[in-house]
């Protein structure tokens, strides 16, 4: 369990972090999202002990990060935006830095399933730079997980990854999501989609969201949109308008001769999809296509971030 | 396994890996062997006082750039924040940094014994105490440097501007003693218990005096926690 009480970081006169307070369960995982520059990298410094902040509090099982920094530090896996990664070494002297410093005594059989589960064989003894970026990030993973940490804390895990590799990476941070508790930050909202239970957007220092996939989505639909497409003469479209009540006809555009695309809003308390197929069918129109356009967390997402912006 | 142990082994690792640390020792092992040889042979004279003479002025150029990289390449990479994130203090780090230097300084004076091995050969009448007494100095002085060094390249993530200032932060200390004839005399006190080179050749002429000792020890803790203090306050970057 982490628990965030009123963090605010100052980068002097910038506040980047403005009194955020949440709680993180065990076992949950997160998805931290916001634009570029919201302070979702500051947060997770200051929660991983790296960053101090000007004011507020982050409790870690009970502990104080200002108390607390190396017990804490012990608890979290963290790998850090950019993934910074000693080139120089070999994978194998990496890691046994790493597990050297924490103090890991089980070091041959952690290292064992760590590449297993990061499929870093074959690589074990080639130096850092010389690996594919996809590879990298396997190895910041390992890292992040050598020491089997309760919390692991990924800050843009898939970030710079060709699509083949974002797909592994998911999966494997799917598969750790099942035993740890996880905090992962992005801006791509499919990633958090796919991966995250719960999802906390932040903008400009605050949050602005925090609930499930599907809460939020459903927070922000505060209109059905229909999209028809279908064979009819072009101007008894509007007809449709006229006959049923409580619709908007957003926009139609024409497909090719014979063929319209109609854009239909109504309120989603009052379902008129039903009388939209029979005044169809009453005037013998062909119907193509007809669905509903369903709102996107990428739509939320935009329309939280960017009101903030224009006020 | 004490953990500023495994982070000077790390560095020791590094140095030996890519050939900056061959071609630094190199260097001063080329140019304190002219040092030393050519007096060998002008002067007839098998000692090693002209090389203690000329180390403290390699170590001007040496010890800095061995040092510059310690913590501004850690900087520069991103690698600062995943060894700060590890639970080692920002004390320990600055020490196993401090002592991988140091090491490699103490490297580069053994391989000067082989000039000592020369003059035990060929000399007669060797005053082994002052020999002894020229390496402590040295030592002493290598690490002051370090601590310097340390010092000044965890104040920025540029390993030249590192360079540049650790040069001149040691340089400071090092021409104090010329500076000792211009200016006023109830000065001269001062600057002379300043000045790097007059406990240095205190120690040198065999005097180890506990002022020298308090004078090199508390240089390097001033600027070892200098260094701490600079690697804790990441917060305003």
């Amino acid at each position: 369990m982490i628990r965030l009480q009123n963090l605010t970081k100052d980068y002097g006169s910038l506040r980047a972090v403005d009194q955020i307070s949440f709680e993180i369960n065990e076992g949950e995982i997160l998805g931290f999202l916001g634009p570029n520059g919201a302070g979702k990298t500051t947060t997770l410094k200051i929660m991983t002990c790296y960053l101090s902040p000007t004011s507020g509090d982050i409790e870690v099982e009970d502990m104080n990060i200002h108390e607390d920094q190396i017990e804490i530090k012990k608890l979290i896996g963290y790998l850090p935006e950019h993934n910074p990664l000693y080139i120089d070494m070999t994978v194998y002297e990496y890691l046994r830095f790493i597990a050297d410093i924490r103090n890991i005594t089980d070091f041959r059989a952690r290292m064992k399933k760590v590449i297993e589960q990061c499929g870093l064989n074959g690589v074990v003894d080639k130096p850092i730079n010389t690996l594919s970026k996809g590879y990298k990030q396997r190895v910041g993973f390992a890292q992040a997980i050598l020491h089997d940490p309760k919390i692991l804390i990924l800050d843009e895990p898939t970030s710079g990854l060709d699509p083949n590799q974002i797909v592994e990476i998911r999966n494997l941070i799917k598969e750790l999501g099942k035993e740890k508790t996880l905090v992962i930050s992005s801006h791509i909202l499919q990633e958090v989609q796919a991966v995250c239970d719960r999802i906390i957007i932040i903008n400009k220092g605050k949050i602005v969201a925090d609930g499930s996939t599907e809460e939020l989505k459903s927070d922000f639909q505060h209109k059905t949109e229909l999209i028809l497409e279908l064979i009819a003469p072009e101007t008894e479209i509007s007809g449709l308008k006229e006959n049923i009540t409580d619709i908007t006809l957003s926009s139609i555009s024409k497909l090719n001769e014979t063929a319209f695309k109609v854009e239909i809003e109504f309120d989603p308390s009052h379902d008129k999809r039903a009388e939209i197929y029979n005044y169809i069918r009453s005037k013998e129109w062909t119907l193509l296509e007809m669905h509903r356009e369903n709102i996107s967390l990428e739509a939320v997402f935009r329309n939280l971030t960017i009101e903030g912006e224009g006020k | 396994m004490n953990l500023a142990a495994i982070i000077t082994r790390k560095e020791i690792k590094s140095y030996f890996n890519s050939p900056a640390a061959y071609i630094v020792l190199v260097i001063f092992l080329l140019l304190s062997g002219w040092f030393f040889a050519s007096p060998l042979f002008i002067n007839n004279q098998a000692n090693l006082r002209t090389l203690f003479g000329i180390i403290p002025l390699l170590f001007l150029f040496f010890v800095p750039a061995i040092t510059m990289g310690l913590i501004s390449r850690e900087k520069n990479t991103g690698t600062i924040e995943l060894l700060a994130t590890l639970p080692i203090k920002d004390s320990q780090i600055i020490m196993g940094k401090f002592w991988a230097s140091v090491s490699l300084i103490g490297i580069g004076l053994l391989f000067t014994l082989i000039h000592f091995i020369t003059i035990v050969i060929l000399g007669t009448n060797i005053d082994f105490g002052a020999i002894f007494c020229g390496y402590i100095g040295l030592l002493m002085l290598g690490t002051v440097y370090s601590a310097i060094g340390i010092f000044a390249s965890s104040i920025t993530s540029n390993q030249i501007v590192s360079l540049i200032i650790s040069f001149f932060i040691i340089f400071f200390f090092f021409i104090l003693k010329f500076s000792l004839f211009f200016i006023p005399d109830f000065l001269v006190g001062i600057f002379q218990f300043l000045s790097i080179d007059y406990h240095f050749s205190n120690i040198t002429r065999g005097v180890i005096d506990t002022r020298n000792i308090i004078y090199f020890v508390s240089l390097i803790i001033l600027f070892l926690k200098l260094a701490q203090t600079s690697l804790e306050n990441r917060n305003w970057k």
